[in-house]
């Protein structure tokens, strides 16, 4: 079931937009905010909150790298694979993470405070290699950061 | 040197406001073609100033303009392609987080020229801090009149929304941008139509860069000449550089169209880093064909980058230094877009993965020599006219030109069995 509350933001959207199906990726957005990732069950109902099929949204859904279809931590950690921040040392920070989280990329720490994803460039070259934790962006990061960034987040 | 598009912004990072905007000359240019200019004569303006869209592929903005149609209910639509996901890019950031207000009245007027009623940003989703800026700005520039109905007392309506992606670098390939806005797999549409005729929702629409946008209020406001002037050469107008990779200072500068790649690495990217050498360059992101030492001194215009054998493409300069191992260097592109195809046409779909797969077993110590044939079998048929778009031919332009400049280093690898 979605919330009162979803549905008056998904409403918003729909508002904005003059086919009702044009607002379907902003609803997944707004159930994803709330509940981090979108279920089956979730997306189901989204589907009947905008005239869709399940199967028509779900296509929507997987297309999307940061539409999460399974569950995730609750902290995301996004880091930059591409070309500038392989260039400047990413694959050793993603070799660290690794080691000091017990996971790889796609997984969950057991406690399930992180979820570690690779992510096509954050747009931020000039300093590279980037990473991005949930909504915060780090830039310039040394291997002897990590420890202190990981950290932040219980 | 004048630097129009970036000469008012604050130097600490912060967003300009409405006000300093203002201040500083900002919506007069608007003012003025509501006033004094025909819709018309803005297009033909900005044909006349010979201005190329700053997306990648360089095709003439007022000349894209001049396909919509004019006399046609609307709505008709105006999109700022925000999406910026090519690697090695990151231009556009600078202008949406730090001149807001330039690029809204850069919408407006393009808006007014082509009489679209409704116009999106669409933002890629990692840039954070712009969408709350843009946010802003956007609230800013309705409450001030700028935006809403009957704009400036002219008569002239024009709503803005802004739309955040959720990640896909196809998004950025205009006529997949407009399916992702109808809710939809961002795959790319068949041309034609083209979108100036029959864009999003089925309605005229035109798609064009941040930067590209940014330039219209100073064209309008100075007219073509000046604008031409800005660089001696064929190419009108400035252009916001940047390079990153191993050089000691990396970052994006706005410059004439006459600046060199040697200037670039050397002046503004204070060089290579210490013990480091240049063995080549990504001219313009992750889509572009290398350029070698011998190109250092080519020019980075439409004209001059192509003439030697490459693309301007972003503008913005991805380093390959001498300890980086070019077939990772090269791997690593193909990973991107191998992951980011959207799946739609078969030689895209299976190609990419194959030709990351072979780069991969190269780099590993593992590659047999008849794998340089196949990468360029590839080369060819993922190159221009044999996918649906354009996401496979400029995969191609890296590998094609890694395999005719660095050659030994992926033979070296093959023939002696080590890793890279």
């Amino acid at each position: 079931m979605l919330t009162v509350e979803e549905k008056l933001e998904i409403d918003k959207a729909i508002h904005e937009v003059p086919v009702k199906k044009a607002a379907c990726i902003e609803a997944l957005k707004v159930v994803q905010q709330k509940r981090r990732w979108v279920s089956d069950e979730s997306l189901k109902d989204i589907a009947a909150y905008m005239d869709m099929s399940p199967e028509e949204l779900d296509s929507v859904a997987t297309f999307y790298n940061l539409i999460f279809r399974r569950p995730v931590g609750r902290h995301v950690i996004l880091i930059c694979d591409s070309i500038s921040c392989y260039v400047m040392g990413q694959e050793k920070l993603t070799d660290l993470i690794t080691k000091q989280l017990g996971i790889r990329y796609g997984q969950t720490t057991l406690d399930g405070r992180y979820t570690f994803l690779p992510n096509p460039c954050l747009g931020t070259c000039d300093h590279a290699p980037a990473l991005m934790i949930d909504n915060d962006l780090y830039r310039d990061v040394t291997p002897e950061q990590l420890e202190e960034i990981l950290g932040k987040y219980a | 040197m004048e630097k129009p598009l970036t000469q008012h912004m604050r130097g600490d990072g912060a967003p300009l406001s409405l006000k300093e905007y203002e201040r500083a000359g900002g919506y007069q240019a608007l003012r003025k073609a509501l006033k004094e200019m025909e819709p018309k004569a803005v297009t033909t303006l900005v044909k006349e100033s010979n201005l190329r869209g700053r997306g990648g592929a360089g095709f003439l903005t007022g000349m894209k303009w001049s396909f919509v149609p004019m006399n046609v209910p609307k709505p008709k639509y105006l999109i700022c392609n925000a999406d910026e996901m090519e690697p090695g890019t990151f231009k556009d950031r600078i202008l949406l987080e730090q001149t807001p207000h330039q690029l809204i009245e850069g919408m407006i007027l393009a808006a007014y020229a082509i009489q679209a009623d409704q116009s999106y940003v669409f933002l890629r989703w990692a840039y954070k801090l712009a969408a709350k800026v843009i946010t802003q700005a956007i609230e800013e520039a309705y409450a001030a009149g700028y935006l809403g109905k009957n704009i400036l007392g002219s008569g002239f309506d024009l709503d803005m929304h802004l739309h955040t992606g959720v990640g896909r670098y196809m998004c950025g390939e205009e006529t997949a941008l407009l399916n992702s806005l109808e809710g939809k797999r961002a795959t790319p549409r068949a041309k034609p139509p083209f979108p100036q005729i029959s864009g999003l929702f089925g309605k005229p629409t035109i798609v064009n860069n941040v930067e590209t946008l940014c330039c219209i209020p100073h064209i309008v406001n100075r007219g073509t000449d000046w604008f031409k002037n800005l660089s001696p050469g064929a190419d009108a107008g400035t252009k916001i550089y940047g390079v990153s990779g191993k050089v000691k200072k990396p970052g994006a500068w706005e410059l004439p169209m006459t600046v060199t790649m040697r200037e670039l690495i050397e002046d503004y990217a204070g060089g290579m880093q210490d013990g480091l050498k240049f063995r080549g360059a990504l001219p313009g992101g992750a889509s572009t064909d290398f350029l070698v030492e011998e190109h250092l001194d080519v020019r980075m215009d439409y004209t001059g980058v192509a003439a030697a054998g490459s693309r301007l493409g972003t503008g913005t300069m991805i380093i390959l230094d001498d300890h980086t191992s070019v077939v990772g260097f090269v791997r690593n592109l193909e990973h991107f877009f191998a992951q980011e195809s959207c799946g739609f046409c078969t030689p895209c779909r299976e190609g990419l993965p194959w030709i990351e797969k072979v780069l991969h077993t190269i780099e590993i110590g593992e590659g047999k020599p008849e794998d340089i044939k196949t990468l360029e079998f590839h080369t060819k048929y993922l190159g221009p006219g044999n996918t649906f778009c354009a996401l496979a031919p400029g995969a191609m332009e890296p590998l094609q030109s890694a395999l005719k400049y660095f050659r030994k280093d992926f033979e070296e690898l093959i023939r002696h069995k080590i890793s890279a």
